[in-house]
């Protein structure tokens, strides 16, 4: 009884929530439209866009100054110690920097022409549907439980044991009498992880990739055709060319995902072994060690991986509408 | 160099249906030759080029270019071009380079692409377009752009998919005469498709008109119109279309609504089964004081001529629309009752393919 009453208090202040909301909206409306002539626009302007910039403001501008801030602080922030947090990464923490290149230049490369060859592939197959489904299905689990199916995967057992991992099993058919424990296995247990992020990505590339060739007009493929362009001509010379814009939208979408990805990392090796990433020891450094400094340092140096990456994809996409 | 053409009982069935797309054409198309398809959407003309390009495959016979059979060569061994409809240019290549673009893939040198795109850019008034991507360009230019691309590979035969058919009417009717002067000029066999027969009659050598996947008669664009072979080619050719009145064989004619028209016996003989099809051109019929009936329901002024529609009564009580042409100035007003006369006549049978008895 008295969980149903809280219930419907919740439901009340939710329904107030949304009362009141809408009335603060229809005030600010009536208020904007009661401005004529020359101060219309400016009122227009500050009515629809003040809220959103508001709670842009409040929810990343600021957040972002403070974490730049604290980043010149030591570990309980209070104490100002300038580049030391930085100094300490680059000095110390330089092959985690090289493991997050590595996973931002790889993995989406890879799920990139993964994608790309399985849409061309599958392209007018019959049961294309089907297919398609099966490989895009990965996008709907999380990180989380994608890594506990490849930790499956991956799983070591002594050789004369029977054997859990799929991955082990299949190498012993193969002929390979020891497997490695492959999650210890350095340098290669980074390229290990990198193809659970690959897998889940790859569906993605090819339903985006497949749908931007499907939109090549025939009439275009049949003209190169004619003109003596078949096989990797016609793929390299019209096909790519013409669906350059999605490739770069695929390539920095993922590329993007990369760049915040740390729950794989975290589930298979906690960043052990040498397979740590940026992403990764921000999060044990602000919230396990509660070093903020270190932590807003890390969070910094990502941030500022960032815009390159999206400076290059709003120029390329510049360009490839002047085509269109 | 330019090459005869031959389609030699080339038939096109598409898997999971049972009406043929293209039903047993025959067609020789000579060198240098100026030809035209023409038929309605579903017709098979457009069909019949794509197999020609090999973009489509044949069900049974043979084509040939030049001595070549190519039936079973890839499109891009045919040594063809093509004009497509929407153009098919390349949106991420300027214009020199979409019109060099089958060159390099022949590995051509760079001096003789080069000497090529500029030959035909100025043949087509491209010159300054020349580093341009298709997207900044007009209509007009890309049409050019694609005839462009076309030349400058100095294939064995053009092909053209009705690539008039985006453009504005009056850079169609200019557009059309330039084509026609530049196939005379280069002397490449040319195979043309196209729904509208004004551009038929106006640039074709020669004229082929198809209907449902059958050819119906090739001829020159006179001979087509002077001396269809069936009822279909008489009414398709000619704007505004030929009028066609049921007719009954009565003493020494027929009858067309209240009025006779004489005929010589040994024609009428020919007719099966006492009925035919009247056939008369809407110049060939004349407003004056007798004549057949007729009441008028549109006038269309266009100047020079005016087009008199109407409908006359036949003799078994059915209502047939008509159109003359008035040349006296003084044309009628709608609802008017008038009296036509034709002048020259064509009889059809009334049967199968309505085939022309004179």
């Amino acid at each position: 009884m008295e969980e149903l009453l809280t219930g419907l208090e919740k439901l009340w202040s939710g329904f107030l929530g949304i009362v009141i909301f809408g009335v603060l909206i229809a005030v600010l409306f009536f208020i904007g439209s009661r401005f004529r002539g020359r101060l219309s626009r400016p009122a227009a302007i500050l009515i629809f866009l003040g809220p959103a910039a508001l709670l842009l403001v409040m929810g990343l501008i600021v957040p972002a100054i403070r974490t730049i801030f604290a980043s010149t602080q030591d570990a309980s922030g209070n104490e100002f110690v300038g580049w030391a947090n930085y100094q300490w990464i680059f000095d110390s923490q330089f092959d985690i920097i090289v493991n997050s290149i590595l996973w931002i230049v790889i993995t989406p490369i890879a799920a990139t022409a993964l994608g790309l060859t399985l849409a061309l592939l599958l392209d007018r197959m019959r049961r294309e549907a089907v297919a398609k489904s099966f490989i895009f299905m990965p996008m709907a689990i999380s990180f989380v439980g994608a890594s506990i199916i490849w930790s499956l995967i991956y799983e070591y057992r002594a050789p004369d044991k029977p054997q859990v991992g799929l991955l082990s099993q299949i190498v012993m058919w193969l002929g390979v009498d020891d497997p490695p424990k492959w999650l210890l296995w350095q340098p290669f247990n980074n390229y290990l992880l990198m193809v659970i992020m690959v897998w889940i990505q790859v569906g993605f590339a090819m339903v985006v990739l497949s749908a931007a060739i499907k939109a090549i007009p025939s009439d275009v493929v049949e003209a190169a055709e004619l003109d003596g362009a078949t096989g990797w001509k016609l793929f390299s010379r019209v096909t790519i060319p013409m669906i350059r814009g999605t490739l770069i939208v695929v390539v920095t979408t993922i590329m993007f995902a990369v760049l915040k990805i740390f729950d794989i990392v975290r589930v298979m090796t906690n960043g052990n072994y040498g397979t740590q990433i940026v992403a990764n020891e921000m999060y044990a450094q602000a919230f396990v060690q509660f070093d903020v400094g270190r932590g807003s340092a890390l969070a910094v140096v990502l941030f500022v991986a960032v815009i390159p990456l999206i400076v290059f994809n709003v120029v390329q996409l510049r360009k490839d509408r002047a085509t269109r | 160099m330019s090459q005869p053409v031959r389609f030699d009982d080339v038939s096109l069935v598409y898997p999971g249906t049972t009406d043929p797309a293209v039903s047993h054409l025959n067609l020789d198309i000579g060198e240098g030759e100026f030809l035209v398809l023409v038929g309605p959407s579903g017709c098979g003309k457009s069909t019949s080029l794509r197999m020609l390009a090999g973009l489509e495959p044949i069900s049974a016979g043979h084509i040939y270019i030049g001595d070549r059979d190519v039936t079973n060569v890839a499109a891009k061994d045919r040594d063809i071009a093509m004009v497509f409809q929407n153009y098919a240019l390349y949106p991420h290549m300027s214009v020199a380079e979409n019109m060099a673009f089958a060159l390099k893939i022949q590995k051509v040198s760079k001096d003789d692409i080069d000497r090529r795109v500029k030959e035909a850019a100025a043949l087509l008034d491209l010159t300054e377009y020349l580093e341009r991507k298709p997207k900044a360009l007009s209509g007009g230019q890309r049409q050019r752009v694609a005839m462009g691309r076309a030349i400058v590979r100095e294939p064995q035969v053009f092909l053209m998919d009705e690539p008039l058919s985006n453009l504005d009417a009056k850079l169609r009717v200019q557009t059309r005469t330039q084509i026609a002067a530049l196939q005379r000029r280069l002397g490449t066999t040319t195979v043309y498709v196209t729904h509208d027969q004004v551009e038929a009659m106006t640039m074709g050598d020669r004229v082929a008109v198809l209907k449902d996947g059958l050819l119906q008669q090739v001829d020159s664009p006179r001979a087509l119109y002077d001396e269809p072979t069936n009822a279909f080619v008489a009414t398709f050719i000619g704007s505004p279309s030929m009028n066609i009145v049921p007719v009954t064989v009565s003493d020494g004619g027929v009858m067309m609504g209240d009025h006779h028209v004489p005929i010589e016996r040994s024609l009428l003989d020919k007719v099966r089964g006492g009925t035919a099809q009247l056939g008369v051109r809407p110049e060939d019929l004349h407003l004056s004081d007798t004549g057949a009936t007729m009441t008028v329901t549109l006038v269309e002024e266009l100047g020079a001529d005016t087009f008199v529609y109407g409908d006359m009564a036949t003799a078994d009580g059915r209502d047939v629309s008509l159109v003359a042409r008035d040349r006296s100035h003084a044309a009628p007003r709608m609802g008017d009752k008038v009296h036509v006369t034709p002048e020259r006549t064509y009889l059809f049978q009334d049967d199968g393919d309505a085939e022309r008895i004179f």
